[in-house]
């Protein structure tokens, strides 16, 4: 028996048949269509978190000098001095896996501007901070190698500093603000950025050049922070683990001895972020799935009754010379045509109401080539599956019982 | 020897049903020759639906010899007695059988859906020439609703003949049909059997089996007589005979 009579006699066994078969087909287009569009919201959520923590620069790694041991008691760490300007030109030159670099130190304590008082934190830093923080300067200019050089008093101030220092949103660019009673100019301002996932406020911060920020207000020349940015995010763990090698060579540790420093990536909070939405879109997968096996089930019912229906059809195609493989081939395309038929209706109904959610509810949706791919490799299985017993059941009939059959 | 359509040797075939055993066949023998038009009669019980399952290759005899077109089938597969059925037999039943809401066309296709030999292309062609053989070229496209129950036996008759099989078995082809259109149908056999087809015609009406050329008797599984039909009548002129319809 021919491909192309089993496709023949499949068509013409539904098209005598048009509202079962779409009965049956909607179990399958529900499936289809809701695996697809879960999957669209899951993707897309997933995406839009992941853009989010890049924004915050998902590839910076954060080394932090490390809780050393003094005579048995755990210092705490920004206590410790282990990290200099050294281990800066250190990792600079020889870590490869880094594309911007720069250190950090932070004090604490109170902006002014006249009447305006506003208590936040201060950034010594490199102009390739923003690079690394993806911050980037809405107005004005980033401090520049020469104040870093000459620790000038120049600063540049994020939304929130500038909101509460400067009341009726004047200019800020040249005016001078105090912070911790040490004179500072504003040079530029930082576009917003927003609160990061944990609700922290990126935008409450002034960044001032780390040389200004050691000598005129912490009196110090150890660096509290180094901040750099990976490659990428891919690289980011081999990127903590070249540094950890250089530091620890220039530190001279032994093996036994801990490292003094500590190095953070951010990869471990976007992973478990992305397993957290990952767990989602299992979730609404695993619903959707669900809805399929329930479509699935109504083929496998469908086909039952059409192969007792259609006992003495069997019977006759048997006596006629058709042999049990061409019986089973026969009611076999007949599901795969159902749920393929419903497969692809479902993927355009499943299209259309991401579609629909991303335009109506303004959700972050993905269409994810794989999803489409899947449910339609899925519902062909679901269709042989779920075909398959009602279709052996047909094929093992004796034709005379068959041919007899009332 | 003239070539054997049709050979059995003492054929037995036993059910079994609980504890007891069925001899429904308890060994008969006969040939069938090419040409020939056998009536099969019977009551019902004397295992005459069980010689015609055998003969029809749907069945399998617990023992004994058949041949078909000099085929043993005692040892063949389901797949290949299918086979068998697709090539040498072509079956006609009293119920017609023919697939509902499907044209004459179609339903005599049927057959050649299952004959690798036949391409695609050939096969309306054949079907189209063997509803012209039984008379119904005018009514190809119509569906089994649309035609009276001689019409759709007509065409289950093209069905049988368009595999170009070597033995035409009927079970009972007239059982459902009237007087008159039994006759039609009789003459349609004879003169298909003219034409040197050979024909197992199971039946139990007398009057049907006096236009076939020889008949075999059976009762309780054995064969009680096998004669050849002295002047078989002529079922074109017996139509002819029978009272104009009101």
């Amino acid at each position: 028996m021919r491909t192309l009579d089993l496709l023949l006699i499949a068509l013409k066994a539904l098209r005598l048949n048009k509202t079962k078969a779409f009965l049956t087909m909607l179990g399958i287009i529900i499936g289809v269509a809701s695996v697809i569009t879960m999957l669209a919201i899951g993707e897309g959520s997933k995406a839009s978190i992941k853009k989010q923590l890049s924004g915050m620069g998902a590839n910076m790694i954060t080394v932090r000098p490390g809780a050393g041991m003094r005579g048995g008691v755990r210092m705490d760490m920004s206590s410790s001095q282990t990290l200099t300007l050294e281990d800066l030109a250190t990792i600079k030159e020889k870590a490869k896996l880094i594309t911007n670099i720069s250190p950090q130190v932070d004090a604490n304590g109170q902006a002014i501007n006249g009447a305006n008082n506003w208590p936040t934190s201060i950034y010594g830093v490199t102009p390739e901070y923003l690079a690394v923080r993806m911050l980037t300067v809405k107005k004005g200019t980033m401090i520049n190698s020469t104040d870093v050089a000459i620790a000038g008093k120049v600063v540049v101030i994020g939304q929130t500093v500038y909101k509460n220092l400067f009341k009726n949103l004047e200019d800020p660019i040249g005016k001078t603000i105090r912070f911790n009673k040490i004179p500072f100019k504003v040079i530029g301002l930082l576009a917003s950025k927003g609160e990061t996932t944990f609700g922290q406020d990126q935008d409450d911060i002034i960044l001032a050049p780390y040389t200004a920020v050691q000598k005129r207000i912490l009196a110090t020349t150890y660096l509290q922070s180094i901040v750099a940015s990976a490659r990428s995010e891919e690289v980011a763990e081999n990127a903590v683990t070249e540094l950890t090698n250089i530091l620890r060579k220039s530190h001279k540790l032994s093996n036994k001895t801990e490292d003094d420093f500590n190095i953070f990536s951010q990869q471990e909070m976007i992973t478990t972020i992305s397993s957290t939405s990952e767990m989602l879109t299992v979730l609404l997968v695993a619903i959707a799935g669900i809805s399929l096996l329930v479509g699935g089930i109504g083929i496998m019912n469908i086909m039952y009754v059409s192969v007792k229906e259609r006992t003495r059809e069997v019977g006759l195609r048997m006596a006629l010379g058709g042999r049990g493989i061409d019986i089973l081939l026969q009611f076999l395309t007949e599901a795969v045509l159902i749920s393929i038929t419903g497969g692809v209706i479902g993927i355009a109904v499943g299209l259309g109401a991401t579609e629909i959610v991303a335009r109506v509810f303004n959700w972050p949706t993905c269409i994810t080539f794989y999803s489409i791919v899947i449910s339609f490799a899925v519902c062909t299985i679901t269709g042989i599956f779920f075909g398959w017993y009602p279709a052996r059941k047909a094929a093992d009939l004796d034709p005379i019982t068959a041919l007899r059959y009332e | 020897m003239e070539k054997s359509i049709i050979h059995i040797e003492n054929l037995k075939r036993d059910f079994i049903m609980g504890e007891e055993t069925v001899h429904a066949l308890k060994g008969i023998s006969f040939s069938i020759q090419k040409g020939e038009f056998v009536t099969i009669m019977g009551t019902s019980g004397s295992g005459k639906s069980t010689l015609l399952n055998i003969l029809g290759c749907l069945d399998r005899a617990s023992s004994g010899l058949y041949e078909i077109d000099q085929v043993p089938v005692k040892n063949l597969s389901r797949n290949e007695l299918a086979k068998i059925r697709n090539e040498k037999i072509g079956f006609i039943f009293q119920s017609y059988n023919l697939l509902p809401r499907t044209t004459a066309l179609e339903n005599v296709e049927l057959s050649l859906v299952y004959n690798k030999a036949v391409p695609f292309r050939e096969r309306k062609i054949r079907a189209a020439e063997a509803l012209k053989s039984v008379g119904l070229e005018t009514r190809m496209h119509h569906t089994p609703n649309q035609l009276s129950g001689g019409q759709q036996q007509r065409v289950a008759i093209a069905r049988s003949l368009v595999n170009d099989p070597v033995l035409i078995l009927s079970d009972e082809a007239t059982g459902n049909l009237d007087t008159r259109t039994s006759y039609e149908i009789m003459a349609l056999f004879q003169d298909l059997n003219s034409k040197g087809k050979t024909i197992a015609f199971v039946t139990h009406e007398p009057d049907i089996a006096r236009f076939s050329k020889r008949t075999i008797l059976l009762k309780d599984g054995h064969i009680i007589r096998d004669t050849p039909v002295e002047n078989p009548g002529n079922a074109a002129q017996a139509l002819k005979l029978l009272p104009k319809e009101e």
